[in-house]
């Protein structure tokens, strides 16, 4: 499965991902406190520094928040109408950045590094009788899974097909959810007998 | 694979470990969060006759709280949603990352959580008793009134506008209202067919 993840070797990209995490979780935090337009002038000099640190042009920031564009086409002449231009730069700034910035630490972190912080994060679970390892591997398999549904879904399609009946939706959804069920169970099976509930 | 009988197959037990999580319940878990993903890949089902691509998502969502019960169910779309959080293109339309998370609709998302808890936790409160019906109002309460109160109230803030939150919402209510009735029809088919697979809510009073 290919990730939204893409490579490369800049200093951001070797930057350990809890780092980034953190970074990203300290800029939106400001971004929410100080709602001023000095702050979105200031979190777009960040941000956009922060993607050339990454060797990545303004291109590649404006595809991150291509998807709000009717959002912002929307918004922004809304909210200077009822509230007035800093309003309507204060709401779309702090969404824009914060996409932008999201997209940027997602853009160069690996999903197995992003796997490994969440794993760290659910150490503490332990007390909670929760078994981080559990739902590492719940993760992991989950992963491998997605394909394999994938893959019984356009199987019950094209048997539908075959009977002429595709307009019927329960006669889609109802054979899909009761193979993903059987699925599970076989599973479940091959993970109780590699020792998985030992 | 359908032909197999239900009967043959070992029935599935909820909780047979001491731990949070037995190795059946894990692989149903992990089956439902991979039906979540998959039902919003494009392509998956268009409506009236292949030319509107709609996207299920919601709906494996409402399958996930009607047929697994509120704990599995909230953990299969916890474990969609850290997929795509770390990354993966698995949200309807192909998105995925942190910024999904960072955008106007992230409430929805957290709602779909709490959703399927609140599906799971009606169906499961009725048990053994099922009925079609129950399965239906536990979606409308879950899937769309529990999803709705966390989605339009954090769609309010980051946009700072009441107006366009509500008009979102009436956007997706009718699309919301079919799917409430398809997952019920379903959920009562997989129950039929594996009435072992939801255990009822632990009594009380003994």
């Amino acid at each position: 499965m290919i990730g939204v993840y893409r490579a490369g070797n800049s200093l951001l990209h070797r930057t350990p991902a809890g780092v980034k995490l953190l970074a990203l979780l300290v800029f939106t935090t400001l971004l929410l406190i100080f709602r001023a337009p000095v702050t979105m002038g200031v979190g777009l000099i960040v941000v956009v520094l922060a993607y050339a640190l990454a060797a990545y042009t303004p291109v590649v920031m404006l595809q991150q928040v291509w998807p709000m564009k009717w959002i912002v086409i929307l918004l922004f002449p809304f909210q200077w109408w009822i509230a007035g231009w800093e309003a309507a730069v204060v709401v779309v700034g702090t969404l824009v950045l914060a996409v932008a910035a999201a997209g940027l630490v997602s853009l160069t972190t690996r999903t197995t590094d992003l796997l490994a912080v969440i794993e760290w994060t659910i150490q503490p679970l332990r007390y909670v009788r929760v078994d981080p390892e559990r739902v590492a591997l719940l993760l992991t398999l989950t992963i491998r899974v997605v394909p394999v549904i994938n893959n019984l879904v356009h199987d019950v399609r094209d048997a539908r097909r075959a009977r002429g009946m595709e307009r019927s939706v329960r006669a889609y959804v109802t054979p899909v959810v009761i193979r993903t069920v059987g699925y599970a169970e076989r599973l479940g099976d091959a993970l109780v007998a590699r020792g998985v509930d030992d | 694979m359908s032909s197999q009988s239900p009967l043959q197959s070992p029935p599935v037990a909820p909780h047979r470990s001491n731990s949070f999580l037995g190795a059946r319940d894990l692989a149903l878990v992990a089956a439902f969060a991979a039906l979540i993903a998959v039902l919003g890949l494009p392509g998956t089902l268009y409506a009236f006759g292949s030319s509107v691509p709609i996207t299920l998502q919601t709906l494996g969502v409402m399958l996930a709280g009607s047929i697994l019960g509120w704990k599995r169910g909230a953990l299969a779309v916890i474990v969609f949603l850290v997929l795509v959080a770390v990354g993966l293109p698995l949200l309807a339309g192909g998105r995925g990352g942190l910024a999904v998370f960072a955008g106007a609709s992230v409430g929805y998302l957290v709602g779909w959580i709490f959703g399927a808890a609140a599906i799971g936790l009606l169906v499961q409160a009725r048990l053994p008793r099922y009925s079609i019906w129950w399965t239906g109002l536990a979606n409308v309460v879950g899937g769309i009134g529990v999803v709705y109160l966390l989605g339009v109230p954090v769609l309010v803030l980051k946009l700072g506008t009441g107006f366009a939150a509500l008009a979102s919402a009436a956007w997706f209510l009718p699309g919301d209202v079919v799917k409430v009735i398809i997952a019920s029809a379903v959920a009562a088919g997989v129950h039929r067919a594996y009435p072992q697979m939801l255990a009822p809510l632990r009594n009380r009073r003994p």
